[in-house]
């Protein structure tokens, strides 16, 4: 079911391009990401959706309504700021009730829905309060209670944790998926952080100057990144620069030693250098068979970092880092010692080329 | 340290000093009405003097329209201003500063030129004297409504507000009245506060547009003629501007408080 779409939409702003010819479906009740550096246009087109911005090309249709002009009081869509955006000058349950009494809403009617609001985002005993007596994770949570309390047909959050400490962060992350799923609402979520796109989103788009690199859950985006952007941005990555021995067989060489990608090089000569980049959880020290690549190198730090251990290695001029579960019977590699990395052909992303 | 602080002190007492000798000569002065003792007699005649009230009460009332008009006036134009004409905002403190570098006679002398004949002959009635110096008012109060207006405009995030208040379904008005007005309490008050007192003391304009009915001709007459009366006069506009910062003070100290606390 289409419930939300967004069809060739653009924006410019004098001479900037800020959102290329952006198209997506979202579904009723689907948890959508937009995830990108900054600058790459996800406010703004978030932002086009509220109606605080009106695209200079596209349509915007949501549940069958074109709201692509419609102005934002009309919308009835919820937003989140980073900011939170709380009214100073009302208390806690007069802001989650603002958007009820706007609507004209019998007062007995506003009391019940704030204080369902109140209980959901679980502070009951703060309808009281002015926001400035909360802190900003509970800020936050009253701005998401006064976003919904008006039963918004699409819940917008613009990069609404970035504000917070990285614990309140996981803490609100978590409350913000549970709520979404209690409710059954249809979001979109706008961050830069990869961590948070990943853990939430039943989809992710990944944007990068103005324009989609790519949409999929975030399974496909990060196992199968379609570009070397969407590749590098979300998530870590050892780069290789290997040299091709033959494009068909998916022969690699790097520092005079041999691996295979799991694939037929395209597009590429044999001679070639290519980025190649391997997810630093798929490299392991144990290992063997034909199946499997490995690469002889030397253990340059190891960092004890709790619940796993950090291994950084190097073959020549190039450095790997890859992780292990800590656990009381390991034992750790020497500094200096050296020792044999594996991982499958199909962990190698090719990345770019350079022609020599 | 010690010594420094000692310093501290005889600074502080020195300008107590600049600031109250000159207020407490001219209050023992207002006392001596009465030859031979100190008394009261002075500030008795003053409020026993039916033109004391009439004048001042009448200049209240101005002060009353013109900060009414004033804050409906600037309120909304420097919300618009910063809300989507932020390259105006140069021009338009420009514009609010005028009142500074054009002298009072030179604005009453300008209205009463363009008003007192057609098209627009507001100086030939009553109401129309009255409420072209209730619009000079306007104007001389305007860089210090504006100021503290637009202060109070930067400590909220206006912007970000009014697209919260929009998406929750508020149209402008609800906007303006449910929360720029009431988030700028604060700065309404100062800046309505200064007004008061200008338009309470002000005696250029008035004395050209309606004369000795105003409060400042008044207390000017009878500066030239009555020397007791116009000592007490100077001591009770001291006390109530006092009174009057007291008051605000007194209403606006927890809200500023919380406000600094929510800009943590
Ligand atoms: N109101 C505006 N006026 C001019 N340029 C803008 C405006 N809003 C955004 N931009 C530009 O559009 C681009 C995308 O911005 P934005 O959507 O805020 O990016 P993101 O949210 O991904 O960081 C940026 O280059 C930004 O400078
Ligand atoms: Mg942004």
């Amino acid at each position: 079911m289409n419930f939300l779409t967004l069809t060739n939409i653009s924006k410019t702003f004098g001479n900037t391009v800020a959102v290329k010819d952006f198209n997506i479906v979202v579904e009723k009740g689907e948890f959508v990401s937009f995830l990108g550096p900054s600058g790459c246009g996800k406010t703004t087109t978030l932002r086009m959706i509220a109606g605080f911005e009106l695209p200079t090309t596209g349509q915007i249709v949501l549940d069958g309504e074109d709201i692509t002009f419609t102005p934002p009081n009309r919308r009835n869509v919820g937003m989140v700021f980073q900011s939170y955006a709380l009214f100073p000058n009302l208390t806690v349950a007069q802001n989650i009730g603002f958007g009820l009494r706007v609507r004209k809403m019998p007062v007995q009617e506003i009391d019940q829905r704030v204080k369902e609001m109140l209980s959901l985002i679980h502070l009951q005993q703060f309808g009281h309060r002015y926001p400035y007596q909360l802190s900003g994770g509970q800020q936050q949570r009253v701005a998401l209670a006064r976003a919904l309390a008006i039963r918004p047909r699409v819940l917008l959050l613009d990069e609404p944790l970035s504000a917070l400490d990285a614990k309140i962060r996981v803490e609100l992350r978590s409350e913000i998926r549970r709520i979404q799923q209690q409710l059954g609402i249809t979001t979109i979520y706008v961050t830069h952080d990869q961590e948070e796109a990943l853990s939430l989103s039943d989809r992710v788009v990944v944007m990068k100057d103005g324009l989609i690199e790519q949409i999929g859950t975030p399974f496909e985006i990060y196992n199968f990144p379609q570009t070397p952007f969407v590749a590098s941005f979300v998530g870590t990555l050892n780069v290789l620069r290997a040299k091709v021995l033959d494009a068909d067989k998916g022969l690699l060489s790097l520092e005079g030693q041999t691996f295979y990608s799991s694939e037929p090089l395209k597009q590429v000569r044999n001679g070639d250098v290519v980025s190649v980049a391997v997810r630093p959880e798929i490299i392991t020290l144990v290992g063997g068979g034909a199946e499997l690549n490995q690469l002889n190198c030397r253990v340059e730090t190891v960092t004890f970092l709790g619940s796993i251990v950090r291994i950084q290695v190097r073959i020549a001029e190039t450095m790997l880092f890859f992780d292990t579960f800590n656990n009381p019977h390991l034992v750790l590699p020497q500094v200096g010692a050296p020792v044999t990395i594996y991982f499958p052909r199909e962990a190698c992303l090719i990345l770019e080329l350079t022609r020599e | 340290m010690r010594k420094s602080r000692l310093w501290s002190w005889f600074w502080i007492f020195i300008g107590t000093l600049y600031f109250v000798v000159p207020l407490l000569a001219t209050f023992e002065f207002s006392l001596r009405a009465r030859k031979g003792t100190l008394s009261f007699l002075a500030y008795e005649r003053v409020f026993k003097d039916p033109a004391f009230w009439k004048s001042f009460g009448f200049s209240l009332e101005l002060a009353v329209f013109t900060v009414i008009i004033s804050v409906l006036l600037i309120v909304p134009t420097a919300y618009w201003i910063r809300l989507r004409l932020p390259q105006l905002r140069g021009a338009v403190e420009f514009i609010t500063m005028l009142p500074f570098v054009i002298p009072a006679i030179v604005l009453v002398f300008g209205l009463i030129r363009v008003f007192s004949g057609p098209p627009l002959p507001l100086t030939d009635t009553y109401f129309g004297t009255t409420a072209l110096l209730v619009a000079g008012y306007v104007v001389l109060a305007l860089p210090y409504m504006y100021r503290s207006i637009d202060i109070g405009l930067a400590a909220i995030d206006v912007r970000t507000l009014t697209e919260a208040a929009q998406s929750l379904g508020a149209g402008w008005g609800t906007i303006l009245f449910k929360i720029v007005f009431p988030n700028l309490r604060v700065a309404i008050l100062s800046g309505s506060f200064l007004t008061l007192a200008i338009v309470m003391g002000e005696f250029t304009m008035a004395s050209f547009l309606v004369g000795i009915k105003a409060f400042g001709p008044y207390m000017s007459l009878i500066g030239q003629n009555k020397t007791y009366e116009s000592s007490s006069l100077a001591i009770i506009s001291f006390i109530l501007t006092w009174a009057f910062i007291g008051l605000i003070q007194l209403l606006t100290r927890g809200r500023a408080e919380g406000q600094m606390a929510g800009a943590r």
